[in-house]
């Protein structure tokens, strides 16, 4: 097999007193969409954020393409295509929407590509083409979410990292955020890293998936696959099993303790 | 006729007090530091135009004098807080505050040992010179100062609104790590907030001394520009500056009709009303934060 885009290997990351990562290995190919599933605190945040380089890993090595991350401050990073989506949004508030999109291609110098990556991100996003001159903070949930994605893809990623899209919408919104997430996948070809709680619709869009639990991965196989797994359906798609009794065995355990 | 005089000179030193308040707020802004040293620095631009241009030093021609102290205001600032106040960045809040009082007692007395503790006057070609419009005498050097100050907003202005280095100085203040995540080179972005308001103390500096002596002491105007920072809404630049024009205005007014020794008390006064009944200020920045 060929080297894949994104090559992470045994890295490890404090967050402030906590080792958050222990050990993460993963890969993601070229114009796949690699899913990262896990609860709370399993550790996929600090993941992205070291991958994105605000945070130093204690250990272990990311690579792009071959060429070694680690190390790198941030700016670096972005500027070799490693885009990361933060998780809550975190948009500038005070600031036009025309200005976050414009943040978005800070370190790009080539004009007419990036008023074409304008009118893409207006194409895919039309409801901030009618807000282009009102100020990022008084934008709805859903259209922060956007407004984050559009300006990330305006730093035209080579990866984008995509941090829990899904949080604090409503499952309509969810719905449209990730429908347009697989058509940037599948019409534009950019790579994406998706990392979500919520499984269910992180594995309908996404090729492969890893499943973190406690700062590992203990899990990694092809979404098709993850959709089937029975760990998976109960202890992340909250599928209904009937035990013998007919009741939900809730001491069970997953096959990988 | 009084009115009109005792007006336009309040204006002109409100331009002053405004525009170090403006050094307070970009700096509080882009960075959440304090920097009380932002006063000293003003008299430190002045004093090196003054060496700069005085016959009694190096006489060299007013405007590149000026020109130069500028450069060098802005290098001060720049190097202020890339060697300095960037290892206290992400402690807390007190250490910087400390840090910038500490530079600016430094600046003060480093000042006082250069140039002498003995008011000086600046000679500046508009110093001393009176143009009479309708009747009334106004000074060159205070119509300057408000001219000066109004292209400077306008500069400021059309910096932060259009310029690339502009937005993302925006950007870097009102969400940091999201800066960062787009590849601004935030800490650099500093060090420049750091470097602007080294210019804009140094024009500051110019705008008053050319109205008046100087001596070392000249900085702790900086606390009243302080103060006007307070009252305009801390974190607004339009607010800074409306601030700065209230001190600067109330001022004369209060010493021309109030009993004697008010005008000291005026603007503090005025400060203390201001933050009871509108604790952020007359122009507070609105922000609110969605999760």
């Amino acid at each position: 097999m060929s080297t894949p885009l994104l090559q992470v290997d045994n890295l490890e990351s404090y967050y402030g007193p906590v080792l958050a990562i222990r050990g993460v290995s993963l890969s993601v190919e070229s114009g796949q969409i690699v899913s990262v599933l896990g609860a709370n605190g399993a550790g996929k945040t600090t993941l992205l954020k070291t991958l994105s380089g605000v945070m130093n890993p204690e250990k272990g090595s990311v690579s792009l393409n071959g060429d070694t991350l680690t190390g790198l401050p941030p700016e670096q990073v972005v500027a070799r295509g490693v885009i990361h989506v933060p998780e809550g949004r975190e948009i500038f508030p005070l600031l036009s929407v025309a200005d976050n999109l414009a943040m978005g291609a800070f370190l790009r110098r080539d004009r007419d590509a990036i008023a074409r990556d304008h009118e893409m991100v207006l194409d895919y996003f039309p409801v901030l083409r009618e807000r282009l001159a009102q100020a990022a903070g008084t934008l709805s949930g859903g259209q922060q979410q956007m407004l984050a994605i559009g300006r990330g893809l305006m730093a035209n990623p080579r990866i984008m990292l995509l941090d829990e899209p899904s949080l604090g919408l409503s499952p309509r919104l969810v719905g449209e955020i990730f429908d347009i997430i697989k058509r940037l996948n599948t019409e534009q070809g950019v790579t994406l890293m998706l990392v979500e709680q919520n499984a269910r619709v992180a594995l309908s869009i996404a090729h492969h998936a890893y499943v973190m639990e406690l700062g590992r991965v203990v899990m990694s196989d092809s979404a098709e696959k993850m959709r089937q797994s029975r760990d998976i359906q109960q202890f992340y798609l909250g599928e209904q099993e009937d035990g013998v009794r007919g009741q939900r065995r809730w001491k069970a355990r997953k096959t990988w303790r | 006729m009084d009115f009109a005089q005792l007006l336009i000179s309040g204006l002109a030193n409100g331009c002053v007090y405004g525009l170090i308040a403006l050094g307070f707020v970009l700096i509080y802004k882009a960075t959440e530091a304090i920097n009380f040293a932002q006063g000293d620095m003003m008299m430190l631009g002045a004093f090196i135009t003054l060496a700069l241009t005085n016959d009694n030093h190096m006489g060299l021609p007013f405007i590149p004098s000026v020109l130069i102290a500028i450069a060098v205001m802005a290098v001060f600032g720049y190097l202020l807080d890339a060697l300095m106040l960037r290892h206290v960045f992400g402690q807390p809040q007190i250490a910087v505050v400390i840090l910038t009082i500490a530079i600016g007692y430094i600046i003060r007395f480093g000042a006082g040992l250069i140039w002498g503790h003995e008011p000086q006057s600046l000679h500046s070609p508009l110093a001393g010179q009176d143009i009479t419009i309708a009747g009334i005498a106004l000074g060159l050097d205070e119509i300057a100062v408000i001219i000066v100050t109004i292209l400077l907003t306008g500069f400021l202005y059309g910096f932060f609104a259009h310029t690339r280095t502009g937005i993302a100085i925006q950007a870097a203040s009102q969400n940091q790590l999201a800066a960062y995540y787009m590849g601004v080179p935030v800490r650099r972005v500093y060090s420049l907030v750091w470097g602007l308001s080294g210019v804009v103390a140094a024009i500051a500096g110019v705008l008053f001394a050319s109205k008046g002596s100087i001596d070392p002491n000249t900085g702790l105007l900086g606390i009243k520009a302080f103060a006007a920072a307070v009252i305009g809404g801390f974190g607004s630049l339009p607010g800074a500056l409306l601030g700065g024009l209230i001190v600067g205005v109330i001022e004369p007014f209060a010493s021309r009709y109030g009993p004697s020794g008010y005008a000291q008390i005026a603007p503090y006064l005025l400060l203390v009303l201001v933050l009871v009944f509108r604790p952020h200020g007359l122009l507070p920045q609105v922000q609110q934060k969605k999760v």
